[in-house]
């Protein structure tokens, strides 16, 4: 009887873990770094392939493309950072867009208003910063609050919050852009941390942007502009907010299991409410940085990118069903979008065909994620409710 | 017989219409098993959340440690003392053994003179391996999200959950339910254990053999009611299951 038993425990261990055939774990291994991969090999493809089509005229690796895919995946990345924080809560939060817009007009208008009432420039951006980030914030704790406290479904609210934002951001910006703004913002938004002049004549500028025009300027190259440094400085602090704290610990186990949570004493409605606080606030820095770097407040800016910042979560590996994912994953996701456009549009492929692209890679990443899963025995009964 | 831990007077918790539990009373001492049996419907899970605190009871008193005690959620229960493992184990089966033993109540490192805390993690692994070592529980590894682990074992993290916590008494809610035969008697002999520490349990269950398994004492219900109270060694399976089917009824005699 006994060691029946005991045959029984090792037949049933054996069967909840270890014994997976080398075919799985070989596709366990590769759903886990695929998207890595899949960035390496798309650089790799543009890196060949550009210069072939264009018959060597055009680069793909080059330091002013590379700057470009960094400062174009700025405003997908922040709306997708907070974003990863909600998915991997169980939640969802379709107001980004909206609010990112929201957040570029409010801090457009409280920076013109401070500088004209006299504030200096600085202090005056400041006060943009925290009109944008705090309005967005506001936005986030509605949705929040009531998701959290009176149980409707996030889709829905986030959705009516998003029209809401939409109509709001268009009447305080009397017709969807703020002007009007000081000139000395454009260097906050647009000027870097290091010039590279390359060949004669050229050298090395560290935070000032070099006097040089014709062909100077045209082989300058512009490296970390500020807004890109910013937007580092919140992915590192995501990282360690989600991986290494008490805060990131009960949004996965929110996400894992509601349930488990609850009865674990995690204040659960409030870390929710929070959870859409900071996605709300990470679409404000990217509404504030967009303002600084267009020097204007736009109502329409945030919109187009909603759908873009939810396939780059979704790419980087984050879980629809919630409990899953990573901040790096979302930064991976985020990047294979933008060097997917940049590539393409170096190639010369008609610009629609990026949505063609990167359609097919959010339902191939979901499916890798799947045949994960069905590995793993994940059960993943709650997804349909 | 010293005074009981847990005293449960007259309570009565009411949903709508539909009366749950109706003015049930009984006593846990210390160091004692006490298997609550009942169909189902007959209103057990409903009397150990008023206990656990998940619902507040419409009447009657709880004293827990001689004191009356009004729970407003289970983590004022837990506070006190009062661990509850359910039928779904409450785990968040995407964390690993040592975040769930340690859900909700984390421990932190203060960093750059307290301005941020960050998760002692190594700490938490290691006081849950101990943990599990003292209760005898293997498990190849501790860090893997425990979707990967048997029933039987998630009870293991569950049951070591409340030992590290020094629950003063556990309330399990079916916990051989949905296992294989050698790990319902490794979760039966994980509440001998507890009952060996000192550790009083209220065992939910409509097995027979494993409330005369482990059982000091049984209280039967039958819809809401406490329809019989009995010493384990002076009772039969046949007597028990009349009870709970409402053939028998000591309160209404």
């Amino acid at each position: 009887m006994t060691e029946r038993a005991s045959k029984l425990t090792l037949a049933r261990a054996s069967a909840a873990s270890g014994s997976r055939t080398p075919a799985q774990r070989a596709l366990l291994f590769f759903s886990r770094i695929w998207a890595w991969l899949f960035l390496g090999l798309l650089v790799l493809f543009f890196v060949v392939a550009v210069p072939l089509t264009t018959g060597g005229s055009v680069n793909f690796f080059t330091v002013r493309n590379s700057q470009n895919i960094l400062v174009a995946i700025i405003p997908v990345l922040l709306l997708g950072l907070g974003q990863t924080f909600v998915i991997i809560g169980a939640g969802i939060d379709l107001s980004v867009g909206w609010v990112m817009s929201l957040a570029s007009v409010l801090s457009a208008l409280a920076l013109r208003a401070a500088f004209n009432g006299g504030v200096p420039l600085f202090p005056a951006v400041i006060v943009g910063l925290i009109a944008g980030v705090g309005g967005a914030a506001a936005v986030g704790l509605v949705n929040g609050v009531i998701i959290a406290k009176l149980k409707v479904p996030a889709f829905i609210v986030t959705l009516g919050t998003s029209f809401i934002v939409r109509g709001v951001a268009y009447l305080m910006s009397e017709n969807t852009t703020v002007i009007g703004l000081p000139d000395g913002i454009r260097a906050y938004g647009n000027d870097a941390l290091i010039y590279y002049i390359s060949g004669e004549g050229g050298g090395l500028y560290f935070l000032h942007r070099p006097e040089v025009s014709g062909e100077l300027l045209r082989r300058m190259d512009i490296i970390l502009p500020y807004p890109v440094i910013v937007t580092a400085f919140v992915v590192a602090w995501a990282i360690f907010l989600l991986h290494k704290t008490q805060f990131g610990r009960h949004t996965y186990a929110i996400g894992g299991s509601m349930d488990a949570a609850v009865r674990s004493g995690i204040p659960v409605d409030r870390h929710v409410i929070q959870l859409y606080m900071l996605s709300a606030a990470t679409s404000g820095v990217a509404g504030f940085l967009s303002t600084l770097r267009f020097t204007a407040g736009s109502a329409v800016i945030g919109d187009p990118l909603l759908l873009s910042s939810i396939a780059a979560v979704i790419i980087g590996g984050v879980s629809m069903f919630g409990g899953a994912g990573t901040v790096i994953g979302t930064v991976i996701g985020a990047l294979i979008i933008a060097v997917l456009t940049t590539g393409l549009v170096m190639l010369n492929v008609d610009a629609f065909w990026q949505f063609i692209v990167v359609g097919t890679v959010v339902i191939v990443a979901v499916l890798i994620d799947q045949s994960r899963d069905l590995i793993m025995g994940r059960a993943r009964g709650g997804a349909a409710r | 017989m010293s005074e009981p831990l847990l005293s449960i007077r007259g309570l009565t918790k009411i949903f709508g219409g539909l009366v749950a539990v109706d003015n049930v009373s009984f006593d846990v001492a210390r160091g004692e098993v006490v298997g609550l049996l009942g169909d189902n419907g007959a209103g057990k899970s409903t009397l150990i959340k008023c206990i656990s605190g998940v619902h507040a009871s419409e009447e009657g008193e709880i004293l827990f440690d001689g004191a009356p005690v009004a729970f407003a959620s289970p983590m004022d229960a837990r506070r006190a003392g009062i661990e509850t493992i359910y039928q779904d184990l409450a785990l968040a089966n995407n964390l690993d053994v040592g975040a769930n033993i340690f859900l909700g109540r984390e421990v932190k490192t203060r960093r750059l003179g307290g301005l941020i805390q960050t998760l002692d993690d190594r700490h938490m692994r290691e006081q849950s391996r101990q943990t599990l070592d003292s209760l005898q529980i293997r498990f190849p590894t501790l860090t893997e999200p425990i979707e990967k682990l048997s029933g039987g074992q998630r009870q293991a993290v569950a049951i070591a959950r409340a030992v590290y916590w020094e629950a003063r008494l556990m309330i399990m809610d079916e916990p051989t339910n949905n296992l294989g035969v050698p790990e319902q008697h490794k979760v039966l002999e994980l509440i001998r254990t507890l009952k060996g520490r000192g550790v009083p349990v209220i065992l939910i269950t409509h097995v027979m053999p494993d409330a005369f398994a482990v059982t000091d004492r049984v209280v039967v219900m039958h819809r809401g009611r406490k329809v019989a109270e009995k010493t384990t060694a002076r009772t039969s399976a046949e007597e028990l299951v009349q009870y709970m089917v409402g053939a028998r009824n000591d309160a209404a005699a």
